[in-house]
């Protein structure tokens, strides 16, 4: 029985990122995956001989700076791989966001374009405002520490800089819906649609759902090679990047193991000494760092009543079923979208037509079915990267919404037709893509949660809503990266701040071990 | 769709009756002189069914029959009860012993006490639980991921309390053979019209005594079996009072009158941790997590134990009920939450919560404020308290072995 300072659970990306810091900070840390690659959501997958997409996630939008400089991420790997977005309408041909998140608009009228401008500075702003909080560890009501109330007072402050009408702008559009916003600056349904696609993508809410600007402002927290709002493919996939965090957390002196599923958390005295695989091989170690499911860490894996029972209660109503239908086609040739050029089929392609659209795309849901006119991003990732399918044909990855969990008539029956549906809704803008289909592949939420190993095959592994946010993510108890069992912490995208690809949770829960420890060695 | 007032009562029979009778209302009804009636947990019980001195007096010099029918009862069994049990409550049921009852209680995650009671171990892996408040949401969420059965059995299950000297007399004479050799604190089984009586040396008196359990349908027979044989032995039924001042006696305390429970609790500042009522003894630290585990290390680590429990001795004979604590006469530092004159110390005592430090390192310098209300006019006592072990009075026939025929 070998020992090591610190387990991580899952080499996810946020389990790959804690590893990196922790070895560096000079702990022997070893990575247990039950996959056969590192990245969780973040692989590459061959889902049809000859054809690699990324498994789940495909677009990179939110990694942050600190984890590439932290873990000396070669920047050059991604760069010159921004692309643009394109919000799709087969009768008007595209609105076209260039830069980040639309610093330049083609396909729109001079006047939208100044309205749309208006609203990005906006909502940059105040995103910027919102980013302080990414990486700080949310402060807890109870035991805010002078550092703490001194940074929420710099927030504040910041916020003030910039004329009080901002700070009152600020504290009204927070908890608003991002139609009523789209509503308030946009005319073009393009635009309106794409805002109220991109701030409900993931989350189980329409547009109209109060607090649904949230998932917007979440979205624009995010950056990328210093470009806030933008993004990219990675060339090879999301493999790509799992691989280029491995090696640096390999770098720092982490182990990884893989196809070795954890079954079990080993506590003694309510300390975690260790844990135990499934085929029963127990491994121990001072820290247990969980890169998985909250929910699965604390319910599943640890003994019967190791926690008490409040927190089990409160374990239970967090809301984590996913919404996100993950398609893959084979084409045997590069399909075209009418009015789009080819350099723009690069981009990440939008249906989402009018904030109607999407609001009738999430009401079926809220009752168990999908969507019967789905909304979706489209990317064909072997635009830009010929080495993902065979030579002339091509790839297509897209996110569908909305596709719940639960179908009440079952996914067995619901997918051949959800599959159908989501085909002719692409043909309306793709008018010839059937007949180049080689193979398709679709997931649905349950699919992704036994593939990925993801409960409720949600993309933040539990709602990222106003209640389940910041000292509430995943629950009050545990928002600050601990755990009620000593020496168990988590790190997944079900901590704060939430998912997505950006290491954030992974970085954060690291620097806060090893905070803590210093401050116990200290004592 | 409205409804006539006659239909939506038939549809709503619990408002029929505010208060359910007893499985032995029957027989206290048949006895009670002073109509003093008043609810315990839904049910009709008595303060006093007579005069409350000799209701008192007849459990320290006879014997007093006490309905326990009211008091929420839960059955719990299955391979994993002891496990389910020790994760639920701060004691360590692995080292109950069958046949055994423990006193304990349970707390929630922030280490409150949310009830406590005595636990009473059948068998192997069946165990019933008593207490004051309704628990089942908490236990069936507690029990999650253990083999348990968790019913309550209130309605069920008639229990009475028979308490003083003579108890042991009174079931003899009664024909409940190989009762002497039941030990405090031990459960035995007992044959009674063709069911099982079950037998505790238990009680909530500080006394000798039994506490007695049958199927509902029983009830009314067991009650007679021990009043016919207890006719010459000095037996008499009795209600809360008299019980009241044996227990503050015993020191031993009641939920929500000597502490809130924390769902009852309506003040954040009212929710108490074992160490603060007096319970501290109990928690076992050793065994695997038990609801609140954490928290109560933590208050003990991070020295945030904010009450005390202490028992006192007042001066004077006037019971100082719900008085105000001072130190030195001047500073507030807790109250009264039962006080007697016991006839049996023959002294003024009372049960207190203070703050911490007084009570714990600073013990004297304690007085008590007491308005004696006396024909329309206050008088105002200020009486010097002094800090006295619990229990106030010891009585060897409690535990004695065999017990004593009197
Ligand atoms: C359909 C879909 C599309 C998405 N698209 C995007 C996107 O385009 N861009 C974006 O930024 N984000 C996207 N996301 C979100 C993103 O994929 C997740 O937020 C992210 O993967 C979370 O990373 P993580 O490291 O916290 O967890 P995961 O990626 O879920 O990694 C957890 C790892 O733990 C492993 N594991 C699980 N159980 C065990 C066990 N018992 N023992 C050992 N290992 C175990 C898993 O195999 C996995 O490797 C998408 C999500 C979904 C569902």
């Amino acid at each position: 029985m070998t020992s090591f300072d610190t387990i991580i659970i899952g080499a996810g990306h946020n389990g790959v990122v804690a590893a990196g810091f922790l070895a560096k900070s000079g702990r022997k840390v070893l990575v247990l995956e039950a996959a056969d690659t590192a990245g969780g959501g973040a692989r590459t997958v061959e889902f049809a001989p000859g054809f690699r997409a990324s498994g789940l996630a495909h677009v990179v939008n939110r990694l942050h700076p600190q984890v590439m400089s932290s873990l000396k991420l070669d920047r050059t790997l991604f760069e010159g791989e921004a692309v643009p977005t394109l919000a799709l309408d087969a009768q008007r041909g595209p609105a076209v966001l260039h830069g980040g998140y639309g610093e330049t608009l083609e396909g729109v009228s001079e006047t939208e374009a100044g309205a749309f401008a208006a609203m990005r500075k906006k909502l940059l702003l105040q995103a910027g405002v919102l980013k302080s909080f990414l990486t700080r560890k949310p402060p807890r009501p109870g035991d805010i520490g002078l550092g703490d109330a001194l940074q929420l007072g710099l927030t504040g402050l910041s916020l003030l800089r910039h004329g009080r009408q901002e700070a009152r702008d600020f504290a009204r559009m927070l908890l608003m819906n991002v139609a009523d916003i789209a509503d308030e600056y946009l005319t073009d349904d393009r635009l309106k649609g794409l805002i109220a696609f991109d701030a409900t993508l993931g989350i189980h809410l329409g547009p109209r759902s109060p607090t649904s600007l949230l998932g917007l402002f979440y979205r624009l927290t995010g950056e990328v090679l210093g470009q806030a709002g933008g993004q990219y493919l990675p060339k090879g996939g999301m493999g790509t990047l799992a691989r280029a965090l491995e090696t640096a957390a390999i770098a720092a002196g982490a182990r990884l193991r893989f196809s070795s599923p954890v079954a079990q958390i080993l506590t003694e005295k309510g300390s975690a000494i260790g844990v135990v695989l499934k085929n029963g091989e127990e491994l121990r170690a001072t820290e247990v760092v969980s890169a998985i499911h909250p929910v699965t860490t604390l319910q599943t894996f640890l003994p019967a009543g190791e926690i008490d029972t409040g927190l089990s209660r409160s374990l239970r109503h967090i809301r984590s079923k996913g919404n996100v239908a993950k398609l893959h086609l084979a084409l045997d040739r590069v399909p075209v979208f009418t009015g789009v050029s080819l350099k723009d089929q690069r981009g990440r392609l939008v249906i989402a037509p009018s904030v109607d659209h999407v609001e009738n795309a999430f009401n079926p849901a809220k009752y168990g079915a999908f969507s019967a006119d789905p909304v979706m991003e489209i990317t064909l990732p072997s635009m830009g990267d010929l080495s993902l399918a065979p030579p002339g044909a091509c790839v297509l990855s897209a996110l569908v919404q909305y596709a719940p969990y639960d179908l009440k008539e079952g996914w067995e029956n619901g997918k051949p037709r959800f599959l159908e549906t989501i085909l002719s809704t692409i043909e309306r803008y793709a008018p010839d893509i059937r007949s180049s289909i080689v193979a398709a592949e679709l997931l649905v939420p349950p699919d992704i949660e036994a593939r990925y190993r993801l409960p409720g095959g949600h993309w933040h592994h539990g709602e990222l809503q106003a209640d389940q946010l910041l000292i509430n993510r995943p629950t009050f108890a545990l928002s600050g990266y601990e755990t009620p069992v000593e020496g168990l912490y988590l790190c997944s995208a079900g901590s704060h701040p939430g998912g997505g690809l950006s290491g954030v949770p992974g970085m954060n829960a690291a620097r806060h071990i090893i905070a803590a420890s210093k401050a116990r060695s200290r004592r | 769709m409205t409804l006539d007032l006659a239909t939506r009562k038939a549809a709503q029979p619990h408002f029929h009756t505010l208060l359910l009778e007893s499985p032995f209302h029957e027989r206290l009804a048949a006895l009670d002189k002073t109509n003093d009636w008043y609810g315990w947990a839904g049910h009709k019980a008595p303060h006093a069914l007579d005069d409350e001195e000799l209701e008192y007096f007849a459990i320290r010099s006879t014997a007093a029959v006490f309905d326990i029918s009211p008091m929420t009862k839960y059955r719990i069994t299955g391979p994993g009860a002891v496990a389910f049990l020790d994760r639920l409550t701060v004691r360590n049921v692995a080292k109950l012993g069958i046949n055994r009852v423990h006193y304990t209680a349970w707390c929630d995650d922030h280490g409150h006490v949310l009830d406590d009671g005595t636990l009473f171990r059948l068998g192997e892996s069946e165990f019933r639980l008593c207490c004051q408040e309704r628990h089942l949401p908490w236990l069936l969420d507690s029990a999650e991921g253990f083999a348990v059965d968790i019913r309550e059995e209130t309605g069920e299950v008639a229990g009475l309390a028979l308490q003083g000297p003579t108890s042991y007399a009174i079931l003899k004479e009664a024909g409940f053979a190989g009762v002497e050799a039941l030990k405090p604190f031990q459960i035995g089984g007992f044959a009674h019209e063709g069911c099982t009586v079950t037998i505790s040396r238990t009680g909530f008196t500080g006394d000798l005594g039994y506490e007695l359990f049958v199927p509902r349908a029983l009830a009314l027979s067991l009650w007679d079996r021990l009043f016919e044989a207890g006719k010459f032995l000095g037996i008499r039924a009795i209600g809360y009072t008299a019980l009241n001042r044996a227990r503050i006696e015993a020191g031993f305390i009641v939920a929500n009158a000597d502490f809130m429970t924390a769902e009852t609790a309506l003040r954040g500042n009212r929710l108490r941790l074992p160490d603060e009522i007096g319970l501290d003894w109990m928690i076992d630290l050793e065994k695997p997590n038990f609801n609140g585990r954490r928290a109560i290390m933590a208050a003990r680590a991070g020295k945030t134990l904010k009450h005390i429990l202490v028992g006192m001795e007042i001066d004077g004979n006037v019971p100082p009920e719900h008085a105000l604590v001072y130190h030195n006469k001047r500073r507030e530092v807790g109250i009264v939450t039962a006080a007697i004159w016991s006839p049996l110390a023959k002294r003024n005592i009372a049960i207190a919560s203070l703050e911490r430090p007084y009570g714990e390192r600073i013990q004297d310098g304690l007085w008590v404020e007491i308005y004696a209300l006396r024909e329309l006019q206050y008088q105002k006592l200020m009486k010097r308290a002094r800090i006295v072990p619990r229990p106030f009075v010891t009585l060897a026939r409690r535990s004695a072995n065999p017990p004593g025929l009197f």
